[in-house]
This record gives C-alpha cells, sequence and structure tokens, in this order.
C-alpha cells in the first residue's frame, strides 16, 4: 500500500461537500486528469449521499470514508452503521428509489457503477453497509 | 449554490451557479418552484453554464420540473451543461424527455 486515509465524519448533508473535496483532495497525488476527478467526486457524493439518506434516514450517525493508493488505483469505501438496504439487487436497479416522494432519481449506484471501474455494496439489516468502489487512474 | 431568473415570453430561464447535490436540492426545489409558479410562465430552461458539480440528486430535479412543468401543458430544456453533467445526464436518459442545448438562447427558441 502506498497511502491511506481515514475520515470520520458526522452524518448531515453539509458533509457531502466534504467529502467530495476530501476525495479529490486524496487522489490528486496520482495526477488524475479532470474527468477522472470528476468521476470520482460524483459516485463518492452518491455514496455519502446514500449513507446519509438511506443509512441513517436523516438521524444522525458517523459516516467513514476510507481511502487507499495502491499503485496507480484507487480504493474508496464509504461505510455506514445505519439501517442497511433489504435487497441489494432491488436498490442497485438504474432507476429504482425507496424515496420518491424525495425526489430521488434512483440512479445512485448505477452513477458509481458507471463513473468508477468496480463497485461491490455490502449489507446487513440493521447492522449497516459498506459501498467498496476502485478506479485506476491512467 | 446560486439562482437567478429570467423571464423571456412564456419562458422562465432559471441559471444555477454553484454545486448541485442532496444537501441544497431541497432549497433549490422550493425556490424553482415558487418562482415558476408566480411568473406566470409557460416553460422553464435550466441554464447550467455555471454549475460547477451536479450528482445524482440534480437529476431529480430535473425530472421532478420536467413532470410538473408537462402536466401544465409546457416544455422544458436544459443549456450548456458541462461534460460531467451531460453525461450524468445521459446515463439516466434525461435527454430523451428533456432536449439539450449549446446555449440558454437555443433553448428559449427551442421551448416557444
Amino acid at each position: 500500500m502506498n497511502n491511506r486515509v481515514k475520515i470520520d465524519f458526522l452524518s448531515v448533508s453539509e458533509n457531502e461537500g466534504f467529502a467530495r473535496i476530501a476525495a479529490a483532495a486524496f487522489v490528486s497525488q496520482l495526477n488524475p486528469t479532470l474527468e477522472e476527478l470528476d468521476d470520482i467526486k460524483t459516485a463518492v457524493s452518491e455514496a455519502v449521499t446514500n449513507a446519509i439518506i438511506h443509512g441513517y434516514e436523516n438521524r444522525g450517525g458517523t459516516v467513514t470514508l476510507l481511502m487507499e493508493i495502491e499503485e496507480k488505483c484507487v480504493k474508496i469505501q464509504v461505510i455506514d452503521k445505519g439501517r442497511g438496504i433489504d435487497d441489494i439487487k432491488k436498490a442497485m436497479q438504474p432507476l429504482y428509489t425507496s424515496k420518491p416522494d424525495l425526489e430521488r432519481s434512483g440512479m445512485g449506484f448505477t452513477v458509481m457503477e458507471s463513473f468508477m471501474d468496480s463497485l461491490e455494496v455490502s449489507s446487513e439489516t440493521g447492522k449497516g453497509t459498506k459501498v467498496l468502489m476502485t478506479k485506476r487512474i491512467m | 449554490m446560486h439562482l437567478t431568473f429570467k423571464k423571456t415570453g412564456q419562458t422562465l430561464v432559471v441559471s444555477m451557479a454553484g454545486e448541485l447535490d442532496h444537501h441544497n436540492a431541497v432549497n433549490v426545489r422550493e425556490e424553482i418552484d415558487r418562482r415558476f409558479s408566480t411568473s406566470n410562465a409557460k416553460n422553464l430552461v435550466f441554464n447550467l453554464q455555471k454549475l460547477a458539480f451536479m450528482d445524482s440528486s440534480g437529476l431529480g430535479i430535473l425530472i421532478g420540473r420536467y413532470k410538473t412543468v408537462s402536466a401544465m401543458g409546457g416544455k422544458t430544456a436544459i443549456a450548456a451543461p458541462s461534460l460531467l453533467t451531460r453525461r450524468l445526464i445521459e446515463l439516466a436518459g434525461v435527454h430523451r424527455i428533456i432536449p439539450i442545448y449549446e446555449t440558454a438562447q437555443e433553448a428559449v427558441g427551442g421551448v416557444a
């Protein structure tokens, strides 16, 4: 491993922007293109927003952003200890949202999947959710 | 996040500047809805030229306003999105229901 950063922050929407900037600052040591940086910022924004809205349902808690660099690859984990996802397969379907009243587009996981090289979601009801994303900086 | 509004004929143009995410989505949605309902406009154009960042929360805003405006017989359009925003819009297929134009002026002409 070449580098590693772990940040715990309160599950409040003000920290969505903070998480994006923190991820961009950490990844910048790999000299990414602006497009690669945008991809990572967007994917992190989606994962952190999910943790706040769905994981903790705006009730507060701690979100962990764990970022690692190995050679030219960045590995980002967004972890919450919230309510968990009952049906991951359903949650990952494009345009599916459990909260249509909030005008959510249901595109969060699709965006993460499209903008990063890999996406793995693990979750346990009542225990929380871990989103693991990787991207190779060319 | 900063919004400015300008009415041209029957079209209200909302210009967005800054970063559009879940944190400010509710305020943005309420402000656009309030201004649109009091403007007596029929159509709505989203000018994204100065929008530095948007995630899928922004898609929810666009789709939601499209539904409202369409239900009242109006049209919506998107103007000048960044490369990132355009990719998001196309990934979700939003461009099939809300056309994209290079400039706000073209978008206003497109919905007229």
